[in-house]
């Protein structure tokens, strides 16, 4: 990003934007590779999301929305834009954060900072959820009994039902993630990788949980992740950037290294991947599992119960590995990744759904 | 497939074999799966398959390929081709078939399976009293690229007479080879076409365009050459890990939509009907059995793929050493999008076809709801056009011609500005225009249907 902002920036000379005509172009977009200025840059990025929340009814007026708040640059712009466009388009929105504190010191303490500053600039209320008081236990915990190992595991299944747990408490009608075009580019791959073909069905859905108690949507999924991170260098918004400590993967996974290359050769590849993936020709009948309750928590579940409450049992009988091995086969997928590589290569960049949703 | 007659009783021992290739096939999907998860048992150091023979290697340094004896691992990729062949009625005894030879390896075993295939079949036609059923014919056709690589003419001399030899070296009956330079795309009278080719690719300015574009000739060479020599089937060798490359690189031009035209056994959308029988046959299997039963292959003159194709294919391979079955999970994956009509060969009303042969299609195939038909295609790539390539098509109909085009050939191959696109056009051989013609008067004849009954006059200007 330091290259093509200030890199370019200094090469572009005089050249004028090719929007606006007037002033000096400042920046080359991600997407289009046109030459820029700030202003316009400002205007193109919110306006497409404004487009998209219009053209897909993302919200109803009056609707209480929750905007999934980790500190890091996909959610902050995610605030930080909503707000904006709430208030320009009145859309006549509540928008509240909702943060989830793992409990992982020295990286979600500091992350929560950011987020509770956001709370303050950008005026909106936030609640947190923490994994102590919904499960007991903290990452900290977690990992100081199981290891490094499989810790993605009770992470990403924890996070998700916190996140719903937190968005009930909040009474909210949709919970707003920050996941980018490049993520969503990323799980269509990663879909065909693993032939898995329910989800490679719904993965490019913007809106999605619909059936369960709160929908969820993704208004950038059109929205480069290098655009956003553009966005908040030069609007100098506040985020936390570094890396879970227990994401054992500080490189990227291989689906990501490969997108980013196709990004450098043809920037719309990107998007060509969400329109393949829309496009894709699945039968209607492919669903994914019946979906119950727990008969624990009464949280949505296909099987008896729901895949948290397993790891929990499991944590507390002192038997972690309880559950582990029985997740769909992306895990099991998973697994075979790492036994052959020793742990330190995977396909996909982020094992715990998201650090930064 | 071994003598077509089901009433002859003589030595064709066509389906007991065939049952067990059947059988073998369906829990040998991925061969690499299928050996992992017979590891646990596989305790003397022999053959995994038969347990009597000495296995090609016995340390695990050959790959798991190499855990199979020579016969059972030739055995193993023959039972998948004929498989494939048989349960997609691929080849019917009156069949012409054109085995599209590109000096590699796949192709190389392509042509060989072929070859035994139309050996035995000759065998068992001799041997049976009733000689009424014909066996089916077999071309070669080679596609001479060197115009485009601009190679010195010796070095194609030298790759044309590999290739010549290859060919002649099969044991007879003797078979056709047919040298086609790429330009043949061209009609004859249109002038040189090797120019005309030249200033169509430098037309072109995105590399990965230039390639698919380049990939595209080809496959109208090939069915200009079955068709004018009267074949009525066009065998590719491409094989598992070809098609997940494609699947991929699809997937990354937008072309989710129609790729599932491309992976499929049978691919009649064309004029002669495609057919992949090596579809379930990994790379690296194809190049070790050439390399165990000294099936000879030319080296080729290709620049090596660069752009989004380079790309993709460097990420497969990647993928393919950190997971062995990788690429057959990929193919698995696109094999469950559904395919369209014209993905199968059509039925055929001949008592001939073996029973067993219907019973298995029957089985194997799609259900006809399954796959709804699509009438407009991309004159350039001859992909079937989705729903929001046709909308984003509407502003655009301005410019020439009934040739409507997928939004990555638009792309990647059709210059942005108009004034170029139509100078391209003049470039494009004129068979691509002939068949978007043809296309369109297909659909405008079906719409003209649907009103018919609010049609008033029977039409002044019929011709
Ligand atoms: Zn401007
Ligand atoms: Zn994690
Ligand atoms: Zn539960
Ligand atoms: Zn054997
Ligand atoms: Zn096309």
């Amino acid at each position: 990003m330091e290259e093509s902002a200030d890199g370019k920036a200094k090469k572009a000379g005089a050249r004028l934007c090719c929007l606006c005509h007037q002033k000096k172009a400042a920046l080359k977009r991600p997407k289009t590779l046109e030459q820029i200025c700030r202003e316009c840059f400002y205007e193109v990025f919110e306006e497409e999301i404004h487009q998209v929340i219009v053209e897909n009814q993302l919200f109803k007026p009056g609707e209480r929305i929750a905007l999934g708040a980790s500190g890091g640059k996909d959610s902050t712009v995610l605030a930080y834009v909503l707000s904006e466009l709430n208030r320009r388009h009145n859309y006549g929105l509540d928008l509240f954060l909702l943060s989830v504190d793992e409990g992982i010191t020295g990286y979600r303490d500091d992350s929560l900072e950011t987020v509770k500053r956001n709370e303050i600039q950008y005026g909106l209320p936030l609640k947190i959820v923490s994994y102590k008081d919904l499960y007991g236990w903290t990452m900290d915990e977690i990992v100081k009994m199981i290891g490094l190992k499989n810790n993605c595991t009770f992470c990403g299944v924890f996070r998700r039902q916190a996140l719903d747990r937190g968005a009930a408490l909040l009474k909210v009608d949709k919970l707003a993630t920050g996941h980018n075009a490049d993520d969503i580019a990323e799980t269509v791959l990663l879909n065909i990788l693993r032939g898995d073909i329910a989800r490679l069905s719904r993965c490019t859905s913007i809106v999605t949980g619909e059936d369960g108690p709160i929908p969820r949507c993704k208004p950038f999924k059109y929205t480069y992740e290098k655009e956003i991170v553009m966005y908040a260098y030069f609007k100098r918004l506040d985020y936390f950037s570094t890396e879970c400590i227990y994401s054992p993967n500080a490189y990227r996974g291989f689906a990501r290294e490969f997108i980013k290359d196709l990004e450098r050769i043809r920037p719309r590849a990107i998007l060509d991947i969400i329109k393949s993936g829309e496009n894709f020709r699945i039968s209607t009948s492919t669903k994914m599992p019946e979906q119950g309750t727990c008969e624990r928590c009464g949280y949505i579940s296909s099987q008896k119960w729901c895949k948290a409450c397993v790891l929990l049992e499991g944590l507390n009988r002192g038997l972690p590995k309880l559950g582990i091995g029985r997740t769909r086969g992306l895990n099991n997928d998973d697994k075979k990744d790492t036994k052959k590589t020793n742990g330190t290569k995977s396909i996909e960049s982020k094992q715990c759904g998201t650090l930064d949703f | 497939m071994a003598c077509s007659a089901s009433a002859c009783q003589s030595n064709c021992y066509k389906t007991q074999q065939e049952e067990e290739a059947v059988k073998a096939n369906n829990n040998t999907n991925s061969f690499a799966a299928n050996i992992s998860s017979s590891n646990n048992n596989s305790n003397s150091g022999l053959c995994l398959k038969c347990k009597a023979n000495q296995p090609i290697s016995s340390n695990s340094d050959g790959g798991d390929d190499a855990r199979f004896c020579i016969d059972c691992f030739r055995g193993n990729l023959f039972g998948k081709f004929r498989f494939a062949v048989t349960s997609n009625a691929m080849i019917a005894p009156t069949d012409n078939v054109l085995v599209a030879f590109s000096g590699g390896p796949s192709s190389r075993v392509a042509l060989q399976f072929v070859h035994e295939m139309h050996s035995k079949a000759q065998k068992n036609f001799d041997a049976c009293r009733d000689r009424s059923l014909p066996v089916f014919g077999v071309g070669v056709a080679f596609v001479d690229e060197s115009s485009v690589y601009s190679a010195p003419s010796n070095e194609t001399d030298k790759v044309i007479g590999d290739v010549r030899l290859i060919v002649e070296n099969l044991a007879p009956p003797s078979k056709e080879l047919y040298i086609v330079p790429i330009e043949s795309v061209y009609s004859s009278d249109s002038g040189d076409g090797r120019e005309r080719l030249k200033k169509l690719l430098d037309a072109v300015g995105d590399a990965t365009g230039r390639e698919d574009l380049l990939l595209h000739l080809r496959m109208l060479a090939l069915q200009k050459v079955a068709s004018q020599n009267g074949y009525n089937r066009l065998l590719l060798g491409s094989c598992v890990s070809r098609i997940a490359c494609h699947v991929i690189s699809a997937t990354v031009k937008g072309q989710g939509y129609s790729l599932p035209a491309d992976v499929q056994y049978v691919d009649a959308r064309w004029e002669i009907p495609v057919v992949l029988p090596l579809r379930d046959c990994l790379a690296k299997e194809l190049t070790m059995l050439c390399r165990l039963d000294g099936l000879k292959t030319v080296e080729l003159i290709r620049s090596p793929c660069t752009g989004i194709n380079g790309l993709v294919s460097s990420f497969v391979t990647l993928l393919q050493e950190e997971n062995p079955s990788r690429e057959c999970t990929i193919m698995r994956t696109a094999g469950k999008l559904i395919p369209f009509h014209f993905n199968k060969i059509e039925e055929i009303d001949d008592s001939n076809v073996l029973l067993a042969t219907r019973r298995r299609q029957k089985r194997y195939n799609l259900k006809p709801n399954e796959s709804f038909s699509s009438e407009s295609f991309c004159f350039i790539c001859n992909s079937p056009l989705s729903r929001s390539d046709l909308l984003s098509l509407k502003n655009l109909e301005s410019h020439k011609t009934s040739s409507v085009c997928c939004s990555s050939c638009q792309f990647q191959i059709l210059p942005q500005d108009p004034s170029s696109v139509n100078e391209l056009y003049t470039l494009l051989p004129e068979q691509l225009f002939a068949r978007a013609k043809h296309d369109n008067l297909d659909h405008c004849s079906a719409i003209r249907e649907q009103i018919q009954d609010c049609l008033l006059s029977e039409g002044e200007d019929e011709t």
